[in-house]
């Protein structure tokens, strides 16, 4: 992982997210409290400003950082949930990256602790699972396949009853929209694999 | 002798300040209380760090109890307690109760001088197991 790579992935999942502030937000409308689009924002606005500077620290430190950002700058249950995801990835890669998926996966279980959660409560979850599954199964054309495996398991998350979180208050209601978490997660995984691809 | 300190978070600043004020009302200055609600740019939210202040401010060598509102107001609180300093750890603990009815009773079992624990199963008595 040369700086200059690390550079491109935080600004262009940082991009992401913001470009799509508007639909999580409205997302979030429809099953919560509609702040998911503002606080991921306010994230990733901080994360962006702070890329360059970040990029040339060591893979787990410069993911530390990232982590540490979201924590502090999200608010919002979404902003310890994925300061969870990024700051136990930075415990558990290597420097150069090779074991992603061991650390993806424990990553993953740090998330389901945080918010005492399990697939199919509709949530981020639903989404990093099956991507889990599908990176730690590696094979061919991974870049490719993982942002299909992420926005389908996103859409998956449209005919699902709500169990945590603030969409659960809705109880049946909130059955026929997509979770702002599982939209905002499948956002990232598809930065992440179209900066690698290219 | 020490006694529990309190912490209340709300999304809402003005649930937070309200709580507080309902607190004060029962419990006099016999207790340490902080309070917290809001995002950075004064809208409804929680945040890490100025949960952290709370506790510091609220920090008594006897611990610190933790009402809070809703999800995010929950994980934040946990999230604050995991990145106090090693011996502030296991002193401080968020407490499964309404934030109004919880903080007015667990300030009350604190003014009596209780412990960390009985403080927090007395505002844990008020959700439904």
């Amino acid at each position: 992982m040369t700086p200059a790579l690390l550079h491109r992935l935080i600004v262009a999942v940082s991009d992401d997210v913001i470009a799509h502030a508007d639909e999580l937000t409205a997302l979030d409308q429809a099953v919560g409290d509609g702040d998911h689009g503002v606080n991921m924002k306010r994230g990733f606005e901080a994360v962006r400003a702070d890329a360059a500077a970040t990029a040339e620290k060591p893979l787990p430190e410069a993911l530390k950082a990232i982590g540490t950002q979201l924590v502090m700058k999200v608010g919002g249950a979404s902003g310890p949930l994925y300061g969870t995801l990024f700051l136990a990835l930075s415990k558990e890669i290597a420097l150069d990256g090779s074991n992603l998926p061991t650390a993806f996966a424990k990553a993953v279980e740090a998330v389901k602790a945080r918010g005492k959660s399990q697939p199919g409560q509709k949530t981020m979850l639903d989404v990093l699972t099956p991507v889990r599954t599908v990176l730690a199964e590696g094979g061919a054309d991974l870049r490719s396949r993982l942002p299909i495996v992420a926005a389908s398991a996103a859409e998956a998350t449209i005919p699902m009853l709500a169990t945590r979180g603030r969409a659960s208050f809705l109880g049946e209601r909130s059955i026929g929209h997509m979770d702002p978490g599982a939209r905002s997660t499948a956002l990232m995984v598809a930065s992440v694999c179209r900066v690698l691809e290219d | 002798m020490a006694k529990v300190g309190i912490v209340i978070v709300s999304h809402s600043p003005k649930i937070a300040e309200g709580a507080a004020d309902m607190v004060r009302q029962m419990v006099c200055d016999s207790v340490n209380l902080a309070y917290t609600g809001g995002d950075a740019e004064g809208g409804l939210g929680t945040g890490v760090a100025s949960i952290r202040d709370a506790i510091d401010r609220a920090w008594s060598e006897a611990g610190v109890v933790i009402l809070v509102d809703l999800g995010g107001a929950e994980t934040n609180s946990e999230m604050a307690v995991e990145m106090l300093d090693a011996e502030r750890h296991g002193h401080v603990v968020v407490c499964n109760a309404p934030i109004v009815e919880g903080a007015v009773m667990a300030a009350t079992e604190a003014s009596g001088g209780s412990t960390l624990e009985t403080v927090r199963r007395t505002a844990e008595e008020l959700s439904p197991q």
